[in-house]
């Protein structure tokens, strides 16, 4: 095999040039299309299928130090400022294409929050929607999904897929609920869920790194292994005395000072528990770590070429068992949001899917901590959408709605939104020799 | 081929001819042994005993009589002992009941029933087992059991409940659709997977999701599936010239799925080692690269594969809404079974024949995991079955792991250099 793979390069030395330049062209054409795509569906709903009415934005709620005014657009009318707006970006991409440049990443982030804008104010015609409370939900729902999405960025950068995100979670919501209530201490709930999720990568380590098997097949079975085991624990243990075993004791919210009197953005981003504020600095530091530092070259090598990184004394295996169980400890803490931040107690099967979800906003978000992030807030986004919907009596079904996030990546996947190409050797174990 | 005639009769396993050339450095009973302890079958047995001796741990460490027992463990330790083997025995001995043969029952026709339950619940596993080992050995994987499952009982049961059709053709008629409907959600990976190059992993877990949702709407709108004049997000019961027959009469739960599912063992076997579309599914599996070379069309066989796959799956979907529960579905009806096919297909290597006994096995399973829930004095939750199911395939995914834990010998690699060296000579 690695005979092979040797023989196939050596003749081919620097032919770099045109695989990146085909890569430029087929990313750029897929975002006028989509554009297109979303500025049809803009104008079939909000401009043929227009609703009538005010949609109203209250931007700040009654406690806020500084008060911001409430927004009202009338809402055909906005919704055909937009679609033709977004037609004029969807012109822009495609002008741009055709002049060989790229479509910049603030494009499409404009042309996005604009279809949300028209979106919402179509779908919210006659009623009123309060933004931080949405935006505020959005960060709860976001927070296991950016710990899970962390993880996977680390697990498979460095070349173990890890489908396992899902029973990481499950596991760190366990174990932070059972030890916090146990031991009265919320924090000692969050040691146990980081050793939780490191100890389900330890699984995931040993057998696809020792043992060889397949990682896709480990990460299927671990999750099954932790659903059968945290509901064994929980029918058996936990129900049987819920005072003791199963009423873990919730973070406060801390308000940060100056920070949380920001309009819009204090209430949602700084008015929060210690698990958020966790995951600032989680993000930030993965971010840095993994493209500033030796630590991360190392990961990303081991991930691309192990090959070349053993050459160069690096113990890939090592380097490969090490970071899985790091990327375990953080999505540890992703669970225990869900009975330290959110619900309070532990329930089975309580994750409910969203180990899958982070791992949809790895590949969305390209493997890289920043854009995953981003991927995963917009999961959060569009989840917590149709709550707010249903909650004003909304004109789309919430089961198309809640399909949102799943479509949006399988789109993502199949390259109509861009291409996705993950770690090379991601997947592959490595033997010496 | 004279060599073979030197093979002693009676030996256990079936060897290969090259075997059978004597061997100076150790007795042959040695080696015949080590064959029969490195064999897939043994390590398959051995894992399964290993799960269950792991589940046994986990049932009497959580089991309460166990904990007041060694409360006074000093003072009496053979009651924690005795404890620790009641909680073991009690557990295993229900789901024993509850799966293959109930003493506490006054006649054989009743304590039987088990065993026919087993059968049931083993039906929808085999059938999705077989379209997950399908893809398996074409070299995908097919998570995508759930949403196939979802989407093949949908079309069947909207058959089922909607049209008005003579006995036999309407059944036909709504099996027919359940495959449809399977093969299409699988066969929308196949193409995503041939035409882009996306990971069909991702694209199933995703579909799963899709599907859930759109059963979900569906479900909870009239004239689509709700049944007609409910508020119940569940469908109407099934027409009765769409039902599955009963098996053994109307007092055992095992319908004709049963029947359909060996068929589908039979047909897979046919398709793998008598077909031509079978022997591309294989070169693909093996090696898509030398499949390409020798003039398969790759991206046409994954297509092929998920659609055959999908269709599987979908029969046990069928088998669910058809003769499982036939009194109308709700978005739960794949039970998840999609996933438990993975597991399925894993134990079974992926051979029909390895597929039915694991089917069957962890149909037991999932029947006396009922009878271990319910019966009094053990009370062990059912998930205690996924805790064995997960084991049993972690076990055999890694045969090196089962191998230390018995202490059972490596296969020796200098046996295996002198068996290809000797068949090497066999064929010159």
């Amino acid at each position: 095999m690695s005979g092979f793979t040797l023989d196939k390069q050596t003749p081919q030395p620097a032919p770099d040039a045109p695989i990146v330049l085909e890569t430029v062209v087929v990313r750029s054409w897929k975002a006028p299309i989509a554009f297109g795509i979303f500025t049809v569906i803009a104008f079939l709903l909000f401009v043929i299928w227009h609703r009538d009415g005010n949609s109203t934005f209250r931007l700040s709620s009654d406690g806020d130090v500084i008060q911001l005014p409430t927004v009202v657009l009338p809402s055909t009318v906005t919704g055909i400022v937009v679609t033709i707006l977004l037609a004029a970006i969807t012109a822009l991409s495609a002008y741009l294409v055709t002049t060989g440049k790229k479509v910049p990443l603030w494009l499409i982030t404009v042309f996005g929050v604009l279809f949300m804008v028209g979106f919402l104010s179509w779908a919210a015609a006659g009623k009123a929607i309060p933004i931080t409370g949405l935006l505020l939900g959005t960060v709860a729902l976001s927070v296991p999904l950016i710990f899970g999405a962390l993880g996977g960025v680390i697990s498979e950068r460095v070349g173990v897929v890890n489908i396992a995100i899902e029973g990481q979670l499950l596991a760190g919501a366990f174990s932070s609920a059972f030890v916090a209530s146990v031991t009265g201490n919320a924090f000692l709930g969050l040691v146990a869920a980081m050793i939780a999720g490191t100890l389900v990568s330890f699984l995931l380590a040993a057998f696809s790194i020792k043992y060889l098997v397949d990682q896709v097949i480990v990460g299927v079975v671990l999750n099954v292994l932790v659903v059968g085991l945290t509901s064994f624990l929980y029918s058996q243990v936990l129900t049987k005395n819920e005072a003791l075993f199963n009423s873990p004791p919730k973070f406060p919210r801390i308000n940060i000072p100056i920070l949380s009197e920001i309009p819009l953005i204090g209430p949602v981003l700084f008015r929060q528990t210690i698990i958020i504020y966790l995951m600032y600095i989680a993000v930030a530091v993965v971010f840095f770590c993994l493209f500033y530092t030796r630590w991360g070259l190392r990961l990303r090598a081991v991930g691309e070429h192990p090959q070349a990184a053993d050459t160069v004394g690096i113990n890939v295996n090592r380097t490969r068992f090490w970071n899985v169980a790091l990327a375990g400890a953080i999505v540890g803490l992703g669970g225990a949001y869900f009975t330290l931040g959110s619900v309070g107690a532990f329930n089975k099967e309580m994750t409910a899917g969203a180990g899958y979800i982070a791992l949809a906003a790895v590949i969305f978000g390209r493997w890289d901590p920043l854009k995953a992030t981003l991927a995963a807030l917009l999961f959060g986004f569009t989840q917590n959408l149709q709550f707010a919907l249903s909650a004003i009596g909304s004109p789309v079904p919430s089961a198309f709605m809640l399909m949102l996030p799943y479509v949006v990546t399988i789109f993502a996947v199949a390259g109509l939104v861009g291409i996705s190409r993950g770690p090379a050797a991601a997947g592959k174990p490595y033997v010496k020799g | 081929m004279s060599e073979t005639s030197h093979t002693p009769p009676g030996t256990v396993q079936p060897v290969a001819p090259g075997e059978a050339k004597p061997d100076t450095t150790q007795p042959r009973s040695n080696k015949v042994l080590a064959e029969i302890l490195n064999s897939s079958i043994v390590i398959s047995i051995l894992a399964v005993v290993l799960a269950m001796v792991v589940g046994a741990i986990l049932i009497a460490l959580t089991d309460p009589k166990v904990h007041t027992a060694a409360g006074y463990f000093f003072a009496r330790p053979g009651d924690t002992i005795a404890a620790v083997w009641q909680s073991a025995t009690g557990a295993y001995g229900a789901l024993f009941q509850g799966s293959i043969y109930n003493f506490k029952r006054p006649d054989f026709l009743n304590g039987i029933r088990p065993l026919t339950e087993t059968l049931t619940f083993a039906t929808p596993l085999i059938l999705a087992g077989l379209g997950v080992g399908l893809a398996f050995r074409v070299g995908m994987f097919n998570i995508g059991g759930r949403g196939q499952m979802l989407i093949a009982a949908a079309c069947a049961g909207w058959v089922g409940f909607t049209l008005d059709l003579p006995p036999v053709v309407h059944l036909l008629v709504a099996i027919a659709a359940g495959i449809i409907g399977g093969a299409f959600w699988g066969g929308i990976v196949g193409v995503l997977k041939a035409r882009t190059g996306a990971h069909e992993v991702i694209i199933t877990i995703m579909l799963n999701y899709v599907a859930f949702y759109l059963i979900t709407f569906m479900l909870s709108t009239q004239g689509l599936l709700q049944a007609p004049g409910s508020n119940v997000p569940k469908s109407a019961g099934m027409a009765e010239n769409a039902v599955l027959p009963k098996l053994l009469g109307d007092r055992y739960n095992l319908h004709a799925g049963f029947l359909i599912a060996i068929l589908a063992v039979v047909f897979v076997w046919w398709l793998f080692s008598r077909s031509s579309i079978g022997f591309r599914f294989r070169a693909v599996g093996e090696n898509p690269n030398a499949a390409r070379v020798a003039g398969i069309d790759v991206k046409n066989t994954y297509v092929y594969a998920m659609l055959l796959s999908g269709g599987l799956i979908g029969l046990a979907g069928v088998s669910q809404v058809l003769g499982t529960v036939t009194s109308g579905f709700d978005n739960g009806i794949d039970a998840g079974i999609g996933f438990d096919a993975i597991t399925v297909a894993l134990l079974g290597r992926s051979r029909p024949g390895g597929i039915l006994i694991a089917g069957i096995l962890f149909g037991a399973l999932k029947a006396g995991g009922y009878s271990m829930q319910a019966t009094q004095g053990v009370n062990v939750p059912i998930d205690i079955v996924l805790v064995l199911q997960a084991l049993i395939v972690l076990f055999i995914a890694a045969p090196p792991l089962v191998r230390a834990i018995f202490f059972l010998p490596k296969p020796d690699g200098s046996t295996r250099r002198t068996r290809r060296s000797a068949k090497k000579e066999v064929s010159a």
